[in-house]
């Protein structure tokens, strides 16, 4: 097949950026995503040109490195990460719109780069347990039921790709947050601490310049690992409660 | 932090009051006796452990108060909101404008929000200060509302006001209630959705009722 691809071009952080176009002929519909940008780098280094800078690692769906934006949707057409992305979810002659995620706390670095510190530093406040390390602890020790392990679960695949801000209107962090307050909170390894992360947490949430929820759901329907809008309400009621506790 | 929790409750008392408010309209189908023995009632509600009107004084500083915070916390959210997302110009693409999933109503919430308020102005001047009197001006409470009603740019006014009432309504009851923690499941989703849209059906439809009567010459 061949495409047209409309990239967002930026040499670096302070500079302007534009929206480039360049044709990408005989893309095999089974190429990723990424092996299809591969193809076209290759092609851009051989003529001299800068490559398109874009995020990767695992190229497998687990390390949430390569998110950008498609024809405005977080991680393109498929509920995916880019990299699990195939060109065959696209029609031949497709112009397809490739975008760093926008936020103000996600600024680019470079093309499709963004800096996504901002979740390590929410992570840094509060999404953790503070264990004495030592022998491994008995398997059977802290028994938890079943349902309580696979929501502690389903929420602990989030894998930090950050699609949730690059889609929500608000430019909020809440589905990453969430997610990780219930993987926690869902735990009785999480509980001692469980005040003190949802106040550290969205606080520093806050103080990085996300905004508010206001429950519209783009992240769930965007994020790559199905993510549900209930681990919000946990969050939610956490906050509360950590409020009314009036602890920290 | 606590932004969205005062919007959340003071959301819920608003939605409270209107559906009190909108009960308490619908008696103009009883007719004129039982309408301003209404008005009259809810000023000696609570007599005589309160004074004469004190009740109603109550719920109107509880309201301004609800409005106020907002109001308030409403235009701090949005200022933020659009700093966040990188300002009015987020995505270069012109697809997908609409989203993947999003309702209509959450589109509508900020700018339906200062309808409403406008709104809220214009009908406090018509009926509560009686400053203003389209149709023509009367002691009877029962008679403004009809007089009021038989213009026909006013129930035109009152029913795009009310419609975004019931878009407000229909994300924001369902807003509030996942922000103070009640979506706990996909069910509980379904279930809070099927509330909210009730809720802002059950608004909307029973506030335009009194009007149209009027304005159709049922009500006389
Ligand atoms: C009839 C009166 C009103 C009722 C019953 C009402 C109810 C609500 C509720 C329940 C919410 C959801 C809160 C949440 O997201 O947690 C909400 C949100 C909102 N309301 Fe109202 N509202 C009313 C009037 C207004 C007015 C006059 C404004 C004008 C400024 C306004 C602006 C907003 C905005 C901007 C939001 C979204 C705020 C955000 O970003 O979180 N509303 N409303
Ligand atoms: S919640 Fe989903 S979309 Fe957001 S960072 Fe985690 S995996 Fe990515
Ligand atoms: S490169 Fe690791 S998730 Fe895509």
């Amino acid at each position: 097949m061949n495409i047209t691809v409309r990239v967002w071009r930026q040499p670096h952080a302070d500079a302007e950026g534009q929206m480039v176009s360049y044709e990408v002929p005989d893309v095999s519909e089974h190429m990723s995503f990424l092996e299809m940008l591969d193809v076209l780098n290759e092609r851009l280094t051989m003529e001299g040109d800068d490559p398109i800078a874009f995020d990767h690692d695992c190229r497998e769906g687990i390390c949430g490195s390569c998110g950008v934006v498609i024809n405005g949707v977080a991680h393109g057409p498929q509920q995916t990460t880019t990299c699990q992305l195939h060109m065959r979810s696209f029609a031949d002659g497709a112009v397809i719109d490739i975008e760093p995620w926008r936020a103000e706390a996600f600024p680019v670095i470079k093309d499709l780069i963004v800096d996504r510190s901002a979740f390590d530093r929410i992570i840094q406040a509060g999404g953790f347990i503070s264990a004495p390390t030592g022998t491994a602890p008995d398997a059977h020790a802290a028994p938890i039921p079943k349902n309580q392990a696979d929501h502690a679960f389903d929420a602990a695949t989030c894998i930090g790709c950050g699609a949730c801000v690059a889609a929500c209107p608000n430019g909020s962090a809440m589905l990453f947050t969430a997610a990780k307050i219930t993987h926690l909170g869902m735990l009785p390894q999480g509980q001692p601490e469980r005040d003190s992360r949802a106040l550290g947490m969205v606080g520093q949430q806050d103080e990085e310049g996300f905004g508010g929820c206001t429950n519209i759901g783009e992240c769930t329907a965007v994020c790559p690992k199905g993510i549900p809008l209930e681990t919000i309400s946990r969050l939610n009621r956490d906050l509360l409660g950590a409020m009314l506790h009036g602890s920290r | 932090m606590a932004l969205k929790a005062l919007m959340a409750v003071s959301g819920l008392i608003m939605i409270g009051y209107l559906l009190a408010h909108m009960y308490g309209n619908l008696k103009v189908f009883a007719g004129q006796a039982s309408f301003d023995g209404y008005a009259e009632h809810l000023r000696t509600l609570g007599e005589p452990i309160l004074p004469h009107a004190g009740l109603l004084w109550i719920i109107r500083v509880v309201l301004l108060a609800a409005v106020l915070g907002h109001a308030y916390s409403a235009f701090s959210l949005w200022s933020r909101a659009h700093k966040a997302r990188g300002g009015s110009k987020r995505y270069q693409t012109s697809k997908s404008k609409l989203g993947v999933q999003r309702s209509y109503a959450s589109f509508t919430l900020r700018w339906g929000g200062v309808v409403i308020l406008l709104f809220v102005i214009f009908h406090l001047l018509h009926f509560t200060w009686n400053t203003i009197h389209p149709g023509g001006a009367a002691d009877s409470p029962y008679v403004r509302v009809v007089n009021g009603f038989s213009v026909w740019w006013v129930v035109l006014a009152y029913t795009l006001a009310m419609v975004a009432v019931g878009f407000h309504l229909r994300h924001g009851m369902w807003s509030a209630l996942t922000t103070l923690g009640a979506n706990t499941s996909a069910i509980a989703r379904h279930r809070l959705n099927l509330l909210a849209y009730a809720v802002a059906g059950v608004v909307t439809i029973g506030f335009l009722l009194p009007p149209y009567s009027i304005l159709l010459g049922l009500v006389t």
